[in-house]
């Protein structure tokens, strides 16, 4: 497992996902110290491609051996695409998060949500 | 993922080694216990193929000793503990008068007229109350021993070879206990377990136990904690109280008839006996997903039933769990449905155990 990072090139939300904008897409997945908390990621269940999905409500599940936890929206918007190598490789959230651990696309519905996302800096100084 | 209130929780001898090996360590029964060290499904393969070690310090002790040790434990515990030899060990249950599980112990009989029974931690205190309360009139004396003992679990093929080499003579045997020195120190050991492997369980003083920790890590014994403890011992379908096993049923629903001696006239004999004549309305029954999902316990079955154990099982790769399942649908082989959080998951009820090493190994 990678050491704890926090890329400044993305925004997080304060129930441990993280937010790659592009335009009017972006890209979810949850951060170094959510996979940390959550040990050996052994399943992702995704949502449907075009199923919408509401910022700070579920959306997907990720399941450790242990404990099963809700994987929480930091935005509003219908999906695009799902990483479906995570069925195969749901380890990859652990090995990787802001990588090959990315778990959906999302076409924004309001943009201007995004504003009450923290940086990578306050995100962190949120964690200690 | 608020912190528990740490200063309330009891922590084992080993505390130390545990934070050190950057262990995870959770609240559990009122304990700070490594759910995790290096990660469950790495502990959980060096159990199945060489060996593993847990604190399981946190489990209690009760002691029974006196003329009538025997007469009072006969009547506390369901097995047939009169039959019980010195130097051996018998599994069963603590029943309420309706049958009701309040426990599953093991008890060694130490001496001829001294056992000693281990009980679940989150138990302890109630186990001990109730030997208490039924200890009057018995010329017996029952003891809380739980802080005289810290207590290793040294599991898998390799685990008695591992303990054999610090150990001053022979280990006892399979479900057999006796005095050894390990690494110099005073311990009971016995040849049990919680895994489904081979392997001891030994009794020690709470400050000899990091000296033997840390000879049989060492020799290659892999830190392993609860979180590995609970897929191993789901694998091998030994039941967990609390979760498989509770108050609200009994042990012939919960596939324990087997450690259940009516004819000894155990408190609850009367109500295990009924429902053993009736044919219990559900049984504890092993399963298998034959897709993916994990089952998790709460998670009800269509037609009726209920998940009480759910895990990914390291060893298949599959979702397995135990349940409690209609009687007439708890034949090896149905196949069943599970509610996991909205989405149907097929499954098929499957022999005891899960997993064998043999044929899955």
């Amino acid at each position: 497992m990678a050491d704890a990072s926090y890329p400044d090139d993305l925004l997080y939300h304060s129930e441990h996902d993280w937010v790659r904008i592009d335009g009017d897409t972006a890209t979810f997945g949850v951060t170094w110290f959510a996979q940390d908390a959550l040990g050996e990621v052994v399943f992702f269940d995704p949502p449907d491609v075009g199923s919408t999905v509401t910022k700070d409500e579920s959306y997907a599940e990720v399941e450790s051996v242990k404990a099963v936890s809700d994987v929480i929206a930091p935005l509003s918007g219908e999906i695009v695409e799902v990483n479906t190598a995570l069925g195969d490789n749901p380890e990859a959230i652990n090995d990787d998060p802001y990588g090959e651990g990315w778990m959906v696309r999302v076409r924004l519905s309001d943009p201007s949500e995004k504003d009450a996302l923290m940086d990578a800096k306050a995100y962190e100084a949120s964690l200690s | 993922m608020a912190d528990a209130p740490s200063q309330t929780l009891k922590r084992t001898p080993l505390h130390d080694r545990h934070v050190a090996a950057s262990a995870r360590l959770v609240p559990f029964a009122g304990w700070e216990m490594p759910v995790q060290y290096a990660g469950i499904r790495e502990e959980h393969v060096a159990v199945r193929t060489a060996a593993g070690v847990f604190d399981v310090s946190h489990m209690g002790q009760i002691e029974t000793t006196g003329p009538q040790a025997a007469a009072l434990l006969q009547r506390l515990v369901s097995n047939d503990i009169e039959a019980l030899q010195v130097g051996a060990s018998m599994y069963g249950v603590l029943c309420r008068e309706d049958g009701g599980i309040i426990d599953d112990l093991l008890t060694y009989r130490l001496e001829p007229d001294r056992y000693l029974t281990v009980t679940n931690a989150a138990n302890h205190e109630r186990d001990f109350a109730w030997f208490a309360k039924h200890a009057e009139g018995f010329d017996a004396e029952v003891s809380d021993a739980r802080d005289r003992f810290a207590m290793l679990a040294i599991q898998g093929p390799r685990a008695r070879e591992i303990v054999q080499s610090v150990a001053d003579a022979p280990l006892p045997g399979r479900h057999t206990v006796d005095a050894r020195t390990l690494v110099g120190r005073r311990a009971v050991v016995c040849g049990t377990g919680y895994t489904g492997e081979d392997g001891v369980e030994v009794l020690l003083a709470p400050d000899d136990a990091g000296a033997v920790w840390d000879e049989v890590v060492r020799r290659g014994a892999a830190p392993a904690g609860l979180g590995a403890r609970d897929t191993l011992r789901l694998e091998a379908c030994l039941p967990l109280y609390g979760n498989d096993l509770s108050e609200d049923r009994g042990p012939i629903e919960g596939g324990l008839g087997w450690c259940c001696k009516e004819d000894t006239g155990f408190i609850g004999a009367d109500a295990v006996r009924a429902v053993r004549d009736a044919g219990p309305s559900e049984r504890l029954r092993p399963f298998r997903l034959t897709g993916p999902g994990i089952p998790r316990p709460g998670n009800p079955v269509a037609g009726g039933g209920v998940v009480t154990s759910g895990t990914l099982s390291p060893c298949l790769g599959i979702g397995v769990g135990m349940g409690y399942l209609p009687a007439d649908r708890a034949e090896i082989g149905t196949e069943i449905e599970i509610d996991v959080r909205g989405k149907t998951r097929e499954a098929v009820v499957a022999e005891r155990p899960l997993y064998r090493k043999e044929r899955d190994g």
